[in-house]
């Protein structure tokens, strides 16, 4: 049974400078729920995004995560949001196992290399952790993403634009890491593409114009 | 079936969970060793502070040649700006590359994400520290051979050298954070860090000056207090501010 788990949008507008690119957009998710967020380039979908996992300030509204009683702004919660999208950099100068053993590091998480290249398996970069990013194809940096977004099973997956950049094989990873978040928590996806709504239990539409 | 796409990894069925809040000092280290390790392969800071380290040092070299007593009676006081101003300068290099390497290679969302703001703090403090310091003793070593300089005292050089690189880091660390997303990085962290830095300058100078000079050590003991309360109020102040900076 999947623990009590709650995402609550409140009132969200977004804006960029004098342009308001979201104006009052709520929500309230639970556990094991998917919603797909839709719209045109520029709607707001991806800022969205990374106003759910606190990478973003909006110009009005709140997120909260409630959990086992508590109440959480994003900044408190990192242990339980995982992202995933085209401007999540990570380092090009460091190998994929080194990114991901950092990244556990400063979670607090113990991982032994064996787990690690047990998770770069799962997204399908098995023997290649140590092989430094610069060497990525952009299908490869995709799959590793995947890898930092999911290393500490987050409760909430944020996923922008999931299957940009991928072959058939990567769009069966991503369906497989969705059907398994329905059993952990929460997914929201960002997405252009009307081929991923079918991902969704409900579909938020965001217009280009507000 | 995919071979990639196992029905459930070894990583799932482990279990192995994030605590909510990952052991500070712990994380700080990580994010210390990361920077260590990325730096070791780039080598934009290091190359950037010593190429400016020694082009300075030797620049002063032939420009003045080797500086002796019977040149200038205020020889201590000048040997001893000559020196600060060649390590603040080559420090103005390099030491704002931590935070701005996060912003370039727009990794600082993966980051800010991850670990906790202190830290992040923590890990670049101690990454900027162990950098000056390299570029300290460089410097010196430097200065002092091609301007063929006598260090009166040097234990007192160097425990005013540690004590004004500690306050140094403690005052830039956080102005790196806060210039990291400007457009105009490196004029902006000079001018933003130079009036911070002016105080710590002119007591740091002084007591180089009472070391090269071969004074004892009563005579630096006031410069080492002023240092160690100008770092300790800068490294507090920066802890309870960055957590502004940092968050977007």
């Amino acid at each position: 049974m999947i623990e009590p788990l709650r995402l609550i949008v409140n009132d969200i507008s977004i804006e960029y400078g004098a342009r308001r690119v979201l104006a009052g957009v709520s929500f309230e998710l639970c556990a094991g729920e998917t919603l797909v967020v839709a719209g045109a380039n520029g709607s707001g979908k991806s800022s969205l995004l990374r106003v759910i996992c606190g990478l973003q300030r909006p110009a009005r509204g709140t997120v909260t995560i409630e959990m086992n009683g508590s109440i959480l702004r994003p900044s408190e919660a990192l242990h339980l949001l995982g992202w995933v999208a085209p401007d999540l950099h990570l380092y090009r100068e460091l190998t994929a196992l080194e990114n991901l053993a950092f990244f556990a590091a400063v979670r607090g998480m113990r991982c032994t290399r064996a787990d690690l290249e047990a998770l770069l398996d799962e997204v399908g970069l098995g023997g290649r952790g140590d092989d430094l990013l610069a060497a990525y194809s952009s299908g490869m940096t995709q799959r590793l993403r995947y890898a930092y977004a999911l290393l500490h099973h987050p409760r909430i997956l944020a996923l922008d634009e999931p299957t940009v950049t991928f072959d058939a094989r990567g769009v069966a990873l991503v369906e497989q890491v969705i059907a398994r978040q329905r059993e952990r928590g929460i997914t929201v996806i960002a997405t252009n593409d009307p081929r991923e709504e079918r991902f969704g239990d409900y579909i938020l539409r965001l217009g280009q114009e507000r | 079936m995919d071979p990639h796409l196992s029905s459930r990894s070894t990583v799932e069925a482990s279990a192995i969970a994030a605590p909510p809040e990952a052991p500070l000092l712990a994380a700080a280290w990580a994010v210390f060793r990361k920077d260590v390790r990325s730096e070791l392969r780039t080598r934009y800071a290091l190359n950037a502070i010593l190429l400016f380290a020694v082009s300075t040092v030797v620049a002063m070299s032939l420009g003045m040649g080797p500086l002796t007593i019977s040149r200038n009676a205020d020889l201590p006081i000048i040997r001893a700006a000559l020196l600060w101003v060649a390590i603040l300068f080559a420090a103005f290099t390099g030491l704002a590359r931590a935070f701005v390497h996060e912003e370039e290679a727009r990794t600082a969302a993966a980051l800010r994400l991850s670990a906790r703001p202190t830290a992040v703090f923590l890990g670049k403090l101690l990454f900027n520290l162990a950098l000056l310091l390299l570029l300290v003793v460089v410097t010196t070593v430097l200065f002092v051979i091609m301007l063929r300089v006598e260090v009166g005292n040097p234990g007192l050089l160097a425990a005013l050298l540690l004590a004004g690189s500690l306050g140094l880091v403690a005052a830039t660390t956080l102005i790196a954070a806060i210039i990291a997303r400007a457009s105009v990085k490196g004029a902006l962290f000079a001018v933003l860090s130079f009036p911070l830095l002016a105080p710590l300058l002119v007591v740091a100078i002084q007591g180089s000056a009472n070391a090269l000079a071969g004074r004892g050590w009563e005579s630096g003991v006031g410069a080492l207090q002023v240092l160690a309360g100008y770092t300790i109020a800068l490294f507090t102040a920066s802890l309870f501010l960055f957590n502004s900076v940092w968050e977007p």
